[in-house]
């Protein structure tokens, strides 16, 4: 084994090889990463959780790095909320006898972009016996304009949709709420396009309860059009869940089922040498036969009929894979192996045939094996991305796949939202590139033959 | 490689009986073993896949499904049960299915029954679906499928072929520039074809039409089809650039590799050095001492990429919108439709052998073994 891994150094030569490994130490650290900072529940409750988990991030929004490349910068989410301390709110008993208090409270937050939120919405929480608070709301403009946005008595959900206020756009002649609270008045001058005015706005409210020890709160909600490193998806997911999910569940997919086939494989081709005869000669019309078996098909027929879980996958793809291509390969080399003197020793002082095939037959063919396994890593991570595009991916865990699959039928592709589809992908083409990179070196240092060439 | 010793070795033995065999008398031989090993390959396929759909009951239900359908329209459309009760119509159909399930054996044991579903299946008698329907409105699963066909096959059989001579050419050129600029960067691309064709297919679609506009989506031709055969030619040709373009892309370089280094080792080859000698040109070298003994290895390498390719087939209609068997599947998937399920898994084991058997019969034409009846010392 001391030449195994003095060939293995010979990988610092191959600067492809190089740069494989260091996007494969990457993604292992990104794994590593998620599973401490995500926790294995905690990932498939924020992933399966709907409006409740997410209702405070934008729908379809691009990844904030992306105004980076943008002369008129898009805007970022901007949450405010009345309970975390920042907000400074007084009280003032209006009419004791009724029982009526005002509360005042003002939102004040710096909007420097150059484009518009795409919604806003006020979420109140309210504390009332039976009697709901009145709301009157006060939008404050930095060129010292004030619009009165709306009054109304708290519905009982608490939800205010400032977005959706039919009134408020007829008072902001016909702009939608989130646009006309920010247009600049004096428009642009090469443009009839609307345009942001920067600066500091002000969101004041001012709540009327009718019943002692009533409180209102408020949480402001104005959804960006970038959302956090990775963006969100039409649910309002932030896509990094999935992204940094998705990198631990591929590994150790495409790293299981590699090993997995391969050593089973190597196994059975060692058996049918060792044997010989009918032995031999079964293993290897059961290899022909299951060449031509459809594997994608039979997965996919798994799949829909039993439980689309990636574990099961992971067994069918091992058990259909046991009788694989490379039975040949290995075969061929097990031949020559076979016919060595340290077999025949082995056989002369009485060992026996397990203790041949296991200790004797199957390490002298590990430095061939190895760089194959890498090779054939990216193929079964595809294969289960190709799963999930199906809509056949793990009905719990988030994958890359599955991100591509909501992207394509949610009209990623149509709707312009390419990020949505792209970073799942670039990050499949990574890691595929980086196992064949560094496999495709590994078998030029330990298959010679092909070196020369 | 492994492979090409191996098929060469029953009509080595064959070489030795009867010396004055005629070649085609060899091939066919040849193909009458292959033959039968694939429909072999074939039933195999396909009872794996009747016994994984009958674990949750799924092909019973199939047939249970086709008799009750049969005998309800049997029973609604004879005269003479007419003025009949709803009531006695209802026991006379639930009687005539049970006379019908013993008939066809099917209240007898699953390992009994599933010989019958394999010949069903064999037979291509898949069945009627759920819910899909062809598109001239039948139910059986047969049609609906066979309607589909070509036109998977007009997409894979043009994106193969392209892929094939592509390759061949190109590590053609690559052999003769061997350590150049050019050979060195298709190295540097082989790992490109670790992701399937259908990745490649999202970028394409990405770049040519919806950022480019233009090339369409997806689809075969623009809808309404064009009446004009011409024109109708020319819009299925604008729609298969795009797919045909991803199969290539997903393989071409690692293919062409493979290809280069073959034709190296055969161009070191002794005889090689003594036509060079002699005097023959280039080509005449390439023509007939590499390219020549190099075929039965590329085609073998090839037989082994298209197994792989068809199966992408499912995933990659899907990315285009392409109407063929594998899209086919796709819906079937999201309707649930076990019967077209099982019958297109029934189709693909038959689409891979046939591939394979093609390949096989052009195996046999150029590798001089099989022709010759020698093993690989005759050649």
């Amino acid at each position: 084994m001391s030449g195994f891994w003095t060939r293995l150094k010979q990988i610092g030569r191959y600067p492809s090889a190089i740069a494989g490994v260091a996007i494969i130490l990457i993604l292992l650290i990104v794994a590593v990463y998620a599973i401490i900072t995500i926790p294995y529940d905690e990932a498939i409750r924020l992933w399966r959780g709907g409006e409740e988990v997410w209702y405070d991030s934008p729908k379809n929004a691009q990844p904030t790095w992306t105004n980076l490349f943008r002369r008129s910068k898009l805007p970022a989410t901007i949450v405010l909320d009345s309970r975390d301390g920042t907000v400074e709110k007084s009280f003032e008993v209006v009419d004791a006898e009724k029982e009526m208090t005002d509360i005042w409270f003002a939102f004040t937050f710096d909007y420097p972009y150059d484009e518009f939120p795409r919604e806003i919405t006020l979420f109140f929480d309210a504390e009332y016996e039976e009697k709901l608070p009145y709301i009157s709301l006060t939008w404050l403009t930095p060129d010292g304009r004030e619009i009165r946005v709306a009054d109304f008595s708290l519905s009982a959900s608490g939800t205010y949709r400032m977005s959706q206020d039919e009134k408020l756009q007829r008072r902001l002649d016909g702009q939608l709420p989130h646009v006309g609270l920010f247009a600049d008045p004096a428009g642009s001058p090469d443009s009839t396009e609307p345009v942001a005015l920067r600066g500091t706005y002000t969101l004041e409210v001012l709540a009327l309860t009718f019943e002692e020890g009533s409180d209102v709160d408020a949480e402001l909600v104005m959804y960006g059009q970038v959302h956090g490193i990775a963006g969100t998806d039409h649910l309002r997911r932030d896509l990094r869940v999935a992204l940094l999910w998705g990198t631990p569940i591929a590994l150790a997919f495409g790293l299981l089922a590699a090993v997995g086939t391969t050593i089973t494989t190597m196994v059975i081709a060692a058996f049918g040498v060792w044997f010989g005869g009918w032995v031999d000669e079964t293993i290897q019309r059961i290899t022909e036969v299951n060449l031509i078996l459809p594997l994608l098909p039979i997965l996919i027929m798994v799949g829909t009929f039993y439980n689309p879980s990636i574990w099961l996958m992971l067994g069918v793809i091992i058990i259909l894979s046991i009788f694989g291509a490379g039975i040949k390969t290995y075969r061929a080399v097990f031949l020559q192996v076979k016919e060595s003197p340290y077999i025949e020793a082995a056989r002369a002082y009485g060992a026996g045939d397990m203790r041949i095939i296991i200790h004797y037959l199957v390490p002298r063919i590990i430095p061939l094996v190895i760089p194959q396994l890498v090779i054939l890593v990216p193929t079964f991570v595809f294969i289960e991305a190709s799963l999930a595009v199906l809509g056949l991916g793990d009905p719990s865990l988030p994958t890359w796949g599955k991100v591509m699959n909501e992207a394509y039928n949610g009209g990623a592709l149509y709707q312009g939202h390419y990020y949505w589809l792209l970073e799942p992908a670039v990050l499949l083409m990574l890691t595929g590139l980086a196992f064949a990179l560094v496999g495709y070196s590994l078998d030029r240092i330990f298959n010679p033959r092909l070196r020369g060439l | 490689m492994a492979e090409a010793t191996e098929i060469a070795q029953p009509s080595a033995e064959a070489a030795e009986e009867r010396k004055d065999e005629s070649s085609f008398a060899r091939i066919a031989k040849y193909m009458g073993v292959r033959v039968v090993f694939l429909a072999f390959t074939v039933v195999i396929g396909v009872y794996l896949t009747i016994i994984i759909a009958n674990m949750g009951g799924y092909v019973d239900r199939i047939r249970s499904g086709a008799i009750r359908e049969a005998i309800a329209l049997q029973v609604a459309e004879d005269p003479s049960f007419r003025q009949l009760p709803q009531e006695q119509k209802n026991e006379l159909i639930a009687d005539m299915i049970r006379v019908e399930e013993e008939r066809l054996g099917l209240n007898r044991p699953f390992v009994l029954r599933s010989f019958g579903f394999l010949w069903d299946a064999l037979t291509l008698n898949l069945g009627r679906a759920e819910n899909m329907t062809s598109d001239s409105g039948s139910r059986q699963v047969r049609l609906i499928l066979l309607e589909r066909l070509p036109a998977t096959l007009v997409m894979w059989g043009l994106a193969n072929l392209i892929l094939f001579f592509l390759s061949l050419f190109f590590g053609l050129a690559l052999s003769r520039r061997y350590g150049s600029f050019l050979d060195r960067a298709t190295i540097a691309l082989t790992p490109t074809s670790s992701a399937p064709a259908w990745f490649y297919g999202l970028f394409l679609i990405l770049i040519f039409a919806a950022i480019l506009k233009i090339l369409p989506f997806g689809g075969m031709v623009d809808a309404p089809p064009p009446e004009n055969p011409i024109l109708y030619a020319l819009s299925l040709a604008k729609h298969l650039i795009l797919p045909t373009t991803a199969i290539i892309i997903g393989s071409v370089f690692l293919n062409a590799y493979n290809y280069r280094t073959f034709f190296l080792i055969y161009s070191s080859e002794d005889y090689v050095e003594m036509a060079k000698a002699k005097g023959l040109s280039d080509r005449e070298i390439e023509r007939r001492y590499v390219l020549r003994p190099t075929l039965p290895n590329i085609i073998t390498t090839f037989a082994l990429l298209l197994i792989t390719l068809w199966q992408g087939a499912i995933i990659l209609e899907t990315v285009f919108n392409w109407p063929g068997i594998g899209r086919a599947y796709f819906t079937a998937i999201g309707l649930f439709d076990t019967p077209v399920i099982v019958g297109n898994t029934v189709i693909f084991a038959y689409l891979l052998a046939i591939t394979v058997f093609l390949l096989d019969f052009i195996y046999a034409l150029v590798d001089p073994r099989v022709k010759v009846g020698g093993g690989r010392g005759s050649v």
